[in-house]
């Protein structure tokens, strides 16, 4: 702001009185002006990336939407685009999704929060020290991987289990997905765990509770809203998951309830239609984005969820 | 008297008996974390025992093939290699100047809240999304086709909340003294900021950087969406060469697959030599991945071990 008043003052003397030195000064206040227009223009590019994605998924669907009526596309139970007797019910892609992202929860948010309250109020630091970057390292592994592994190691596994368990299922998917959102979960539970005042802790020993004790009863309510942030990430990261979906579940879509049969997500869905060639502008090209902005609304409430409790436990202390 | 010990004896049982619940839940946490190591050693293992006898000289100068045991990966590493090129020419200016702006530069009003809840939103969006970003915006919309350049710029916006987060929490640890003291002595702020702050949140900045790349070199499903072709057969022009000669940045318009879709085929196809390949191809991805990770991790655990302003 200094800068601009000398400026200003600069801009009142006649020209004969501008020194050299001025007269830099001046040109350098111009500058420095550029730079933070530049600097500007980058952080509205992410902003231009949100506009972007709403634009772009509500033009395509609104095209979709036109050709499908949005009570067949909520109500009819099959999906079928791309065959003679063409069907777009979204139904069977959601249940794929809801019921791998089930699974995926049933395994993430137990260990996840196990792991979370034993590392923030348990584990001795050297432990803690090797088990953080391990766990990140664990989250930085490539979907694709997971993938892999889910159809080649652990469907053969359950299929020892579970006579009769196709090779594409729900089930091994989602119990991969779980472990590979296990980091999300206990990282961003701990942290809030972590964020609970030592006083808490203290004032619980002093009444002669055990660590279990002050662990389940004093510093889990505390960082409740914190935890439930952390659930609700993992529950967004669940629905959006794709390559692990694409690869271990099949692409068929099944509305069903059962995790031990094959199903294709609204993710793998998109997948399997871009490797394909649809021409561009046909209805089945537009259905990927209307599957897409499914799937965006239905992270884009998890997502506000999630931060408004996260905003809440941030101010609770 | 007998009565006091028989309370004191059952109040040491009481205690012992809450005590071994910590025990319990020790051992339950450390069976948890387990699971995590246990999942990392079996991926790992059954990679290494499907995958490791492919792994030669030729499978890294090898097109992809029809036959399994002369399948590599060439086209699919220079293809992740140019496109992360372009990721990172975008995401690196971008989401350092982004955050720059918003830590040294941006005044306190709705646009800045804009922007800032606009950065957390992004970093929750699925990658698929950005996908169809790209399909529609740049592949369609701008024309650029299912090229190195498309992939590149839409995973560079994928991975911009993370190199914008990293660079905010680079510069806002450096302590305000810096800043003061070089405005005492006449600076400006871009000369503050780039003669101080950026070189002194370069390690920071670095992390953050080459976690999003790691991120980036595993992502599929955006790279699927924008229709990049599965079986590539050729590398793109180098630059000056071809006829009529090609400019130095002709092979960006090029078609292109990468690692992880060249892995994704490979693992979709029914017969198991191919899915030695894609062991083969998957151990690469994650080895590169996990290299760049640690690296990360490394530099952030020197940095904190190193600066004391």
């Amino acid at each position: 702001m200094t800068s601009l008043s000398q400026a200003n003052r600069i801009e009142a003397l006649p020209d004969t009185f501008v020194s050299d030195r001025l007269a830099r000064r001046k040109l350098r206040h111009v500058q420095e002006r550029i730079i933070e227009f530049v600097l500007f223009l980058a952080a509205c590019v992410s902003v231009a990336t949100t506009l972007g994605i709403v634009v772009i998924l509500l033009t395509e669907s609104f095209v979709f939407f036109q050709q499908v009526s949005l009570w067949d596309f909520l109500t009819d139970n099959q999906w079928t685009p791309l065959f003679a007797d063409a069907h777009y019910g979204i139904l069977p892609l959601l249940s794929g999704t809801l019921v791998s992202s089930m699974v995926a929860l049933l395994v993430a948010i137990p260990l996840g929060t196990i792991i979370a309250i034993y590392l923030s109020e348990f584990a001795p630091f050297g432990v803690r020290e090797v088990a953080k970057p391990f766990l990140e390292l664990l989250s930085g592994i490539p979907t694709i991987v997971y993938g892999y592994f889910a159809l080649l190691f652990v469907t053969p596994l359950l299929q020892k289990l579970i006579p009769g368990l196709p090779g594409f299922n729900l089930l091994s998917a989602g119990i991969v997905m779980g472990i590979m959102i296990i980091p999300t979960v206990s990282s961003v539970s701990e942290d809030a765990m972590r964020a609970v005042p030592m006083a808490l802790r203290e004032g619980s020993y002093a009444m002669g509770a055990t660590r279990f004790q002050t662990a389940i009863r004093v510093v889990t309510p505390a960082a409740f809203s914190g935890i439930a942030a952390a659930y609700i990430l993992g529950i967004s990261r669940a629905v959006g998951e794709t390559m692990i979906l694409a690869v271990a579940a099949g692409m068929q879509p099944n509305l069903t309830w059962n995790p031990l049969e094959p199903a294709a997500t609204i993710t793998a869905y998109i997948v399997q239609v871009a490797l394909g060639d649809l021409p561009h502008g046909s209805i089945g090209y537009q259905t990927i984005f209307a599957a897409g902005l499914s799937l965006a609304l239905m992270t884009l409430v998890f997502n506000v969820l999630g931060h408004m409790l996260r905003k809440r436990y941030r101010q609770a202390y | 008297m007998s009565e006091q010990t028989a309370r004191l004896e059952s109040i040491r049982a009481l205690i012992a008996a809450h005590k071994r619940w910590d025990l319990v839940f020790a051992t339950v946490g450390v069976l948890a974390l387990m699971v995590g190591v246990l999942t990392f050693v079996a991926l790992f293992a059954q990679m290494m025992i499907d995958g490791a006898p492919r792994l030669s000289w030729d499978f890294f100068t090898n097109f992809p093939s029809r036959k399994p045991d002369q399948a590599g990966i060439l086209s699919a590493w220079v293809g992740s290699t140019l496109v992360m090129i372009v990721t990172a020419a975008t995401a690196v200016p971008l989401g350092v100047g982004a955050g720059v702006y918003l830590e040294e530069y941006a005044p306190k009003n709705w646009m800045t809240d804009l922007i800032e809840i606009n950065v957390t939103n992004l970093a929750g969006v699925p990658s698929i999304v950005y996908g169809l970003l790209a399909l529609g915006l740049f592949v369609y919309g701008f024309g650029l086709g299912q090229s190195i350049l498309t992939a590149g710029l839409t995973l560079g916006l994928l991975i911009l909340p993370v190199v914008i987060v990293a660079t905010r929490e680079a510069i806002r640890s450096i302590p305000a003294v810096i800043r003061e003291g070089a405005y005492a002595l006449g600076a400006t702020k871009w000369q503050t900021t780039s003669h101080h702050i950026l070189p002194y949140s370069t390690a920071g900045i670095m992390t953050g950087v080459i976690i999003g790349m790691a991120r980036a070199i595993g992502e599929t499903a955006p790279v699927i969406t924008i229709g990049a072709l599965t079986f590539i057969a050729f590398l793109p022009a180098a630059p000056f060469s071809g006829d009529p000669p090609a400019g130095l940045f002709d092979w960006v318009m090029s078609p292109f697959t990468v690692m992880p879709i060249q892995m994704f085929n490979w693992t979709s196809r029914p017969e198991a030599a191919f899915h030695q390949n894609a062991a083969a191809a998957g151990l690469v991805l994650v080895v590169m991945t996990l290299s760049m990770n640690a690296l990360a991790i490394y530099i952030r655990y020197r940095l904190r071990k190193s600066i004391k302003w």
